[in-house]
C-alpha cells in the first residue's frame, strides 16, 4: 500500500507498510531527523510532531493514519527559527544535550496554539509528557512563559 | 539565521555552519580548521587564523549538554584576545597526543573535569599564539615588542597609532618552531577576563531549537541498512540454540549474524530491523557470572558483607587510627544504608552509523561518545586493521552521563561488526527496552558506618565500610589495571576527607556480581553521600547539635566551605520551622567545588509519597568560566538527583534486568521537581566542576527533612512510596 499525506506544507508519501510508526518514515524515508526517538511507546515525548494542528507522538501513529492528512514536523514549524517558542527557547538557553527539545517545542506549540496565555499550573501539566534527562525543566517553563508573552 | 547542512565524503566530512560558527570535524591530522574565506596560517594545533580575521579554535571535549564545547575554546579566546565573533570553533580530530584531557591521559570527556583539566592548558596556548602575534606585528613595524598591546583581534602600537587585525598579521606571520614560553604572571588577572565570566551563547544551541543539530541516530549515508541487535540479557551469555525462521521471514530483512554476545539483524528498514530481532527465539549459554543473581537478595547480602569485619577489604583511605579511636571512644554510632541499581535513561538510545569498505581494510564512523580515540580504537581492532584507516565523524550526544565512556564502546562495535558482515553502509539502533535490559547501571551498594565521640562529644573516628561491585574492572580494564586495581567510580570519597575527623578508615568490602556497571552521574558520590550525609545528620541529631552547625564544625578550617555553608542557611531560612514540612541539610567538597544544599520535604503518610515543594543551593566552582551554565548544569543535577532519590530502581533476577521502559523506569517530569534557589558563589580560585555537583545532595538532603519531619529514618533508594510507607507504619 502506498499513503499520501502532506509534511510541513509539502506533498509526502510513502510504501512502507501501513502499520509502520509515522516516526521512522518521517525519519528514515523523508530523512527530516529533528523528530527523535526516545521509547517508541508514546512516554517521552522525543517523538512529538503535530497531526492536523494537535501535538501527537509520532511513534504511536502509523503511517496509515495520515494517509490524506497535514504533518508539521520541528523543520515545518518555522523556516527560520522564528517561531516565538523557538525564540524563546533560544533566550532562555534550555537545551542542554538537546535531544528531547523538537518534541517539548512542538509540545509547547501546541499549547500555545490552542491556549495563548496558559497559567504556570497549565504550563506544567501540558509540558510533563514530554520528559527531559538534561532537566531543562524550570526553563522549559520560563521559555513558554516567555514565548505566550512576546507572541 | 539560515543553517545548512551536508555530509559529503571528503576529508573534511560531516559539517554544519551556523551564521560563523562551525560545526566541523577536521580529518585527521589536519590541524587547520577554518573554513574561512582567506588564506589560513596555522599557528597552533589549537589556533589557525585567516587572513580574513577568522579565528579557529580546537573544542577537545565531547559535548553532551555539559556545554564545554564552547567553553574550552573559550578559555583560550581569553589569553588569545580573540574577538569572540570572530571564533571558530573547530572540534578537535581523535589525537590523544595532541587533544588528550590531562587529568585522564587520553580524550574522554568525563568526571566533570573538562574545564578543571584543560583550563590552565587553555590558557597558556592562548597565549603563546598571542605572543607569536605580537612578535610578528613587533617585527613587522620594526618596534619594540614591550610596546604592543592587543585588544580584540588586534594588535595596537599605541605610540605610534598603527594597528592590525589578527587576520592581517596571520597573512605574513613567521610562526616558530617551538612555542614561545609564558610564564604564569604573564596570563590575565581575573579582572582583565573579557569572555570568561560572561555568558555567550552554546555554539551549537540554535541548532536544538530546529532540528538540525546533528546526532548520530540521526546521519544519513547513501545505500545504508539499518542494524538492530538481541543481547543476551545476562553479562556473559552467548547465542546456544538461535531460530531465527520468523526472523527471517520478516521483509526486508537482509542478514542475520550470530555474534559471541548476541544475533545481530540487518535490514532495510528499521522497523524491519526491530520486528525481526523480536521474532528471534534465542537460547543463551549460562556463562559468565552474573546468572542466578537477584538485586534484592544481593542487597541484603551486601549490607551483611559491609557489617561483616570478617570480610576481605581493601583498604581506601586511612587517616589516624580509627579501629583503635572507636574502641576507646565514649559513644558510638552506627547506621546502614542502601542503593538499588540506577539506570542512565540518556534520551538518545545507544546508536552508531559504519561504513566498512569493500575490502574491509577501512571504516567510516559516526558515533556520540565521550571518548572519540577510544571509538577510534574500538573500530580499528574490530576489523583488525590500523586506527588510521578509520575515518571518523565526531557527532553530539543525546546525553551522556557516564554511559557512553566504556572502553569497549560495545554500541560503537555493533555498528562496525554488521558493517563489516555486508560491507555497507549501517546504522544500528538500539530500542529503549534494548538500553534498559542492555543496561550497565549504577551499581548496588550497601554501606555500613561508625563513628565515635569522645567523653567531651567530640567527633574522633569515622569508620565507612561500601560493599560494591567494582566498576572500573567493568567498565574500563585499561584504566582499573593503570589504577592498581584502585576503583575511584565505586569508591572515591568513602572516607569523607574534608571533613576534620582525625581517625578515619574507608575500606570497600568488593563485591564480584559480574553485573553490568558503569559510571553514572555523581559516581560513587552518589551512593557515598547519601550514606554519609545522612549519618551525619543522625549524628547531629543524636548530639542534639543543628545539622548545619554539626557539618560547620568539621570544615571550620575551609573558609571557601563556610561561606557555602552559612550562604544556604540563608537562602532556605534554615531556623525557621515550617507547618507540614520540614528541611534537610547536606554538604560536600565534590572535586574543590564546595556545595551545599537544603530541601524542603512533605510527605503523605497514606501514600508513602515524598514531595519536594523547595531546594535551594549554594555552589562555589572558583572560577565560573560560563556563570550561567553553571546554574543550568546545576538545574539539571538537582533534577537527576531527585529521580536517584525518589523515583529510579533497577530490578534483577536471574541475572537479567526486569525493567524495559520510561513505564516501569520512572524518571521525574517537570509536575515532579522542585523550585530551585542556585547561588552560584564564583572566586578567583582555580575553576572546578559543575556538570553533577548537586546529584549526590539530593536524596540525603530529601532522607534529612523527612527525619526532621517524621522522626523516620529513610535508609534506602529510591525513597519509594512503598518503602516510606514501610518504614512511616
Amino acid at each position: 500500500m502506498a499513503f499520501d499525506f502532506k509534511v510541513n506544507g509539502k506533498a509526502a508519501h510513502s510504501d512502507a507498510p501501513p502499520g509502520t510508526p509515522l516516526l521512522w518514515v518521517i525519519r528514515e524515508e523523508l530523512k527530516l531527523t529533528g523528530t527523535k526517538f526516545g521509547c517508541g511507546t508514546g512516554l517521552c515525548g522525543a517523538c512529538m510532531v503535530h497531526i492536523e494542528g494537535k501535538r501527537a507522538f509520532s511513534c504511536q501513529t502509523q503511517v496509515s493514519q495520515v494517509a490524506g492528512k497535514a504533518v508539521t514536523t520541528i523543520e515545518g514549524l518555522s523556516p527560520d527559527s522564528s517561531h516565538p517558542v523557538q525564540k524563546a527557547w533560544l533566550a532562555e538557553r534550555v537545551p542542554q544535550c538537546g535531544y528531547c527539545q523538537s518534541g517539548q517545542i512542538m509540545s509547547a506549540a501546541d499549547l500555545l496554539a490552542h491556549n495563548p496565555k496558559p497559567d504556570r499550573s497549565q504550563i506544567v501539566e501540558h509540558m510533563s509528557t514530554n520528559i527531559c534527562r538534561c532537566g531543562s525543566y524550570p526553563r522549559i517553563v520560563r521559555a513558554v512563559e516567555r514565548a505566550a508573552k512576546e507572541a | 539565521m539560515t543553517i545548512h547542512i551536508h555530509a559529503d565524503m571528503s576529508r573534511r566530512g560531516f559539517m554544519i555552519g551556523a551564521a560563523g560558527f562551525t560545526f566541523a570535524v577536521a580529518s585527521r591530522l589536519s590541524v587547520g580548521a577554518a573554513e574561512a574565506a582567506g588564506k589560513d596560517t596555522v599557528l597552533s594545533p589549537w589556533v589557525t587564523i585567516s587572513s580574513d580575521d577568522t579565528v579557529a579554535i580546537m573544542s577537545p571535549a565531547a559535548e553532551m549538554g555539559q556545554g564545554s564545547l564552547t567553553s574550552l575554546p573559550l578559555i583560550l579566546a581569553e589569553e588569545l584576545d580573540a574577538d569572540w565573533s570572530k571564533v571558530r570553533i573547530v572540534v578537535a580530530p581523535p589525537n590523544d597526543e595532541l587533544y588528550k584531557n590531562p587529568a585522564f591521559g587520553y580524550m574522554y570527556t568525563a568526571g566533570s573535569n573538562a574545564v578543571t583539566a584543560y583550563f590552565k592548558d587553555l590558557r597558556r596556548f592562548g597565549a603563546q599564539v598571542r605572543k607569536v602575534l605580537l612578535a610578528n606585528a613587533a617585527k613587522h613595524w620594526s618596534v619594540p615588542v614591550e610596546e604592543l598591546t592587543t585588544e580584540p583581534n588586534v594588535v595596537a602600537h599605541a605610540r605610534s597609532g598603527r594597528r592590525l587585525t589578527y587576520g592581517e598579521i596571520a597573512a605574513f606571520a613567521e610562526v616558530p618552531a617551538k612555542a614561545p614560553e609564558v610564564a604564569e604572571s604573564e596570563l590575565k588577572k581575573t579582572d582583565q577576563f573579557r569572555l570568561i565570566g560572561k555568558d555567550v551563547m552554546r555554539i551549537e544551541l540554535p541548532q536544538k531549537v530546529n532540528g538540525t543539530a546533528p546526532y548520530s541516530i540521526d546521519v544519513q549515508v547513501p545505500g545504508m541498512l539499518y542494524g538492530a541487535i538481541l543481547r543476551s540479557p545476562v553479562e556473559g551469555g552467548a547465542p546456544d540454540k538461535i531460530d531465527d525462521a520468523k526472523a527471517k521471514a520478516v521483509g526486508g530483512v537482509v542478514r542475520i549474524v550470530p555474534l559471541p554476545y548476541g544475533v545481530g539483524i540487518i535490514a532495510e528498514t528499521p522497523w524491519a530491523a526491530f520486528e525481526a530481532k523480536d521474532a528471534l527465539k534465542v537460547t543463551w549459554t549460562r556463562t559468565g557470572k552474573a546468572w542466578g543473581f537477584n538485586s534484592e537478595k544481593a542487597l541484603n547480602d551486601f549490607a551483611a558483607a559491609a557489617r561483616d569485619m570478617s570480610q576481605p577489604t581493601k583498604l581506601w583511605a586511612k587517616e589516624g587510627d580509627a579501629v583503635a579511636a572507636l574502641q576507646n571512644a565514649a559513644t558510638v554510632v552506627e547506621g546502614e544504608y542502601r542503593n538499588d541499581l540506577v539506570y542512565h535513561a540518556q534520551m538518545e538510545p545507544l546508536n552508531a552509523v559504519a561504513s566498512v569498505s569493500a575490502s574491509g581494510d577501512a571504516c567510516e564512523l559516526w558515533c556520540g561518545v565521550q571518548s572519540k580515540t577510544i571509538a577510534v580504537t574500538v573500530a580499528a581492532d574490530a576489523l583488525k586493521i590500523a586506527p588510521d584507516k578509520i575515518t571518523y565523524h565526531d557527532m553530539l550526544m543525546g546525553g551522556g552521563f557516564g554511559r557512553r565512556g566504556h572502553r569497549d564502546e560495545e554500541y560503537v562495535h555493533d555498528a562496525v561488526v554488521l558493517s563489516n558482515a555486508v560491507k555497507k553502509p549501517v546504522k544500528v539502533m538500539w530500542t529503549r527496552e534494548d538500553d534498559v535490559r542492555n543496561g550497565r547501571f549504577n551499581p548496588l551498594s550497601a554501606h555500613y558506618l561508625r563513628a565515635g565521640f569522645d567523653t567531651a562529644g567530640k567527633l574522633i573516628a569515622f569508620h565507612h565500610r561500601k560493599a560494591c561491585d567494582e566498576v572500573t574492572a567493568f567498565q574500563d580494564p585499561v584504566r582499573y589495571e593503570r589504577a592498581r586495581g584502585r576503583d575511584v567510580i565505586s569508591f572515591v570519597g568513602i572516607d569523607a576527607p574534608y571533613y576534620a575527623i582525625p581517625n578515619r578508615l574507608g575500606e570497600a568490602v568488593v563485591r564480584e556480581s559480574g553485573l553490568r556497571t558503569s559510571s553514572l552521574r555523581g559516581i560513587s558520590h552518589l551512593t557515598n553521600i547519601f550514606a554519609i550525609e545522612s549519618f551525619l545528620d543522625e549524628l547531629a541529631r543524636k548530639r542534639g547539635v543543628d545539622p548545619a552547625a554539626f557539618r560547620r564544625d568539621l570544615v571550620r578550617t575551609n573558609p571557601r566551605a563556610l561561606n557555602i555553608i552559612d550562604r544556604v542557611a540563608r537562602m532556605a531560612d534554615w531556623g525557621r520551622k515550617r507547618d507540614g514540612s520540614a528541611l534537610g541539610f547536606t554538604y560536600m567538597n565534590y572535586s574543590g567545588t564546595q556545595i551545599a544544599l537544603v530541601a524542603e520535604v512533605s510527605v503523605d503518610r497514606k501514600t508513602g509519597v515524598v514531595r519536594v515543594p523547595n531546594v535551594w543551593t549554594a555552589l562555589d566552582p572558583g572560577i565560573a568560566v560560563q556563570p550561567d551554565n553553571v546554574v543550568a548544569q546545576t538545574e539539571s543535577s538537582i533534577v537527576y538527583g531527585l529521580g536517584f532519590a525518589l523515583f529510579e530502581r533497577i530490578t534483577i533476577d536471574d541475572g537479567a534486568v526486569q525493567e524495559s521502559n520510561f513505564y516501569d523506569y520512572h524518571v521525574p517530569r517537570l509536575n515532579e521537581i522542585p523550585q530551585m534557589f542556585i547561588e552560584v558563589v564564583a572566586t578567583d580560585n582555580h575553576p572546578t566542576g559543575v556538570g553533577q555537583m548537586a546529584t549526590p545532595l539530593v536524596a540525603p538532603a530529601i532522607a534529612n527533612a523527612v527525619a526532621e519531619l517524621t522522626g523516620v529514618r529513610l535508609r534506602a533508594t529510591p525513597m519509594s512510596p512503598d518503602r516510606v510507607k514501610k518504614a512511616l507504619a
